[in-house]
């Protein structure tokens, strides 16, 4: 049984309880229920059509749920309230649980936690496992999030940006667990993109296709982290990467630019460059200028000086640094990085080790250190 | 999303506000301390926040690898070890001011009379995992 093809078919049956009627936190209820009823069930038995067959056994299960708690009221003397079934919204479902998981009064965890449930047909368990947390502690963080949109329509459109922060999000977040969360996020961003004719969740997908592209050849056999210059290219996906290039072209002619598909195109240039000397460091230059232009990060000012470094030399780059605040996360790295590239060793080997010290996460930690290690036992080999 | 650890030390904090050692307490007082401790960690699996807890015992061995076909040589307790972890909560927040609040109210745990002890706790970040995207053309 394909379990992605299943899970896929999630949104739409969600959204065809939503629009019979059911709550949505009930529905989200009943549609787990029904996934996990397929994946005992399909095996031996695979249904005609899988939608049809989603829909009805989460329906009973809605139906059953509502009949309990309906029977547990009346026993408590309480007065039943049935929702009224609300006309059909006229928009996408699917595109509207989007929305509606990545809503603004959600926090970027909790929106991130309902996405992956609603929207991706996760199970709590498979979510918990994945950010490393209790499965106790993750059902909470989603019932939370499932009251908090309680109140919202359904039928509203909600701010696309929004939602690609929450898929950015878990694009991010890599993997641990059995759950590849890049690769999901790739999925749902696939999915949104089906769903909306808009140029940035085009540029953000075509993003992720070229990141995704490069990642077996982003880390070493031993872990450790291999830099994009070092990275051996005949490892590159190329069929993701020349859809990720096609997708992010056909976003560009509409003339519409946005900061993901900036984004996508550096790393789309990256993509293209044969060996790492032949990178147009130029073209991503300007492409760090649009970059700045539409989101002033100043992450983005202090990649745009590495990219300088790389195109009017070290110097260049260290003077353009040098106007950006050093306690942003990474300065150090870059600045260590561009006096090696100057041959200035002696420093760049005491600002890798500084910067190990300040590194964000564990892997560029040890890869600072072994930077800085190759650099100080220069001359003992 | 990031996970931080609120370590909680025996030994080697800076002396809380009402720094009166736990057995000149009324049972009672040791009981409402607890009890304190169990709310916050249930409260925080509410929220969706809590991680993990965990309390360690005082005494500690040290031991370390003394050669092939050697047993582990070990040493200690030492009386003398100024810092001494007594336990830990991990939590996993949106912000750092979060868990910032956080570290704040379990540092109000009551303590004798009752009154909150102003504990100092140690606050850790966890290094998260390597983010899959973008790459730092320097650093990797």
């Amino acid at each position: 049984m394909d379990e992605t093809l299943l899970r896929s078919l999630t949104p739409s049956v969600l959204a065809v309880l939503v629009r019979r009627g059911a709550d949505f936190a009930a529905a989200e209820d009943a549609v787990q229920d029904a996934l996990v009823e397929a994946v005992r069930v399909w095996p031996a038995d695979p249904p005609r059509d899988a939608k049809g067959w989603l829909v009805t056994v989460a329906w009973r299960k809605f139906l059953d749920a509502t009949r309990s708690e309906t029977a547990r009221r009346r026993r408590e003397g309480r007065i039943d309230e049935e929702p009224v079934p609300g006309p059909a919204p006229a928009v996408d479902d699917t595109l509207q649980l989007y929305f509606l998981c990545a809503h603004p009064s959600l926090t970027p965890s909790a929106a991130v936690a309902l996405t992956l449930r609603a929207v991706g047909g996760l199970t709590t368990r498979q979510i918990a496992q994945a950010y490393l947390v209790p499965e106790a502690t993750m059902a909470q963080r989603i019932s939370r999030a499932k009251r908090t949109v309680s109140g919202v329509r359904f039928d509203r459109p909600g701010d696309v940006a929004t939602v690609l922060r929450v898929l950015y999000l878990v694009f991010n977040e890599g993997y641990s667990g059995d759950v590849d969360l890049a690769a999901e996020a790739v999925r749902l961003t696939r999915q949104l993109a089906a769903a909306i004719d808009h140029p940035e969740v085009a540029g953000l997908l075509a993003l992720m296709l070229l990141h995704h592209a490069r990642r077996a050849s982003r880390t070493a056999p031993d872990g450790g982290l291999v830099p994009l210059a070092e990275q051996d290219r005949t490892r590159w996906d190329t069929a993701a990467i020349a859809e990720g290039v096609q997708i992010l072209q056909a976003a560009l002619a509409r003339d519409r630019l946005g900061e993901f598909q900036a984004q996508a195109a550096i790393a789309a240039l990256h993509a293209d460059a044969p060996t790492a000397e032949e990178t147009d460091w130029v073209q991503i230059v300007e492409w760090y200028d649009e970059l700045a232009r539409l989101t002033d990060s100043p992450v983005v000012r202090l990649n745009r000086a590495v990219a300088v470094g790389e195109a009017d030399g070290p110097r260049a780059g260290l003077a353009a640094l040098a106007a950006i605040d050093d306690s942003l996360p990474r300065h150090t790295a870059a600045v260590a990085y561009l006096h090696e590239r100057a041959g200035d060793l002696t420093t760049a080997a005491r600002l890798y080790a500084e910067a190990a010290h300040k590194a964000p996460n564990l892997a560029e930690r040890d890869y600072l250190t072994r930077q800085a290690a190759r650099l100080n036992s220069r001359g003992r080999h | 999303m990031a996970k931080y650890l609120l370590l909680k030390h025996y030994r080697g904090a800076p002396a809380p506000a009402n720094d009166v050692p736990m057995e000149q307490w009324t049972p009672e007082e040791i009981s409402a301390h607890v009890q304190y401790m169990r709310d916050f960690a249930d409260r925080l699996v509410k929220t969706g926040e809590y991680v993990d807890g965990q309390a360690l015992a005082p005494e500690g061995t040290w031991v370390r690898y003394d050669g092939e076909g050697r047993p582990p040589v070990t040493d200690g307790p030492f009386a003398e070890t100024k810092d001494l972890i007594a336990g830990w909560t991990m939590i996993d927040v949106d912000s750092h001011e979060r868990a910032l609040e956080l570290a704040g109210e379990l540092s109000a745990a009551p303590g004798a009379g009752g009154r909150p002890i102003h504990e100092w706790l140690e606050l850790r970040p966890l290094y998260p995992a390597s983010p899959t995207a973008p790459e730092c053309h320097a650093g990797g």
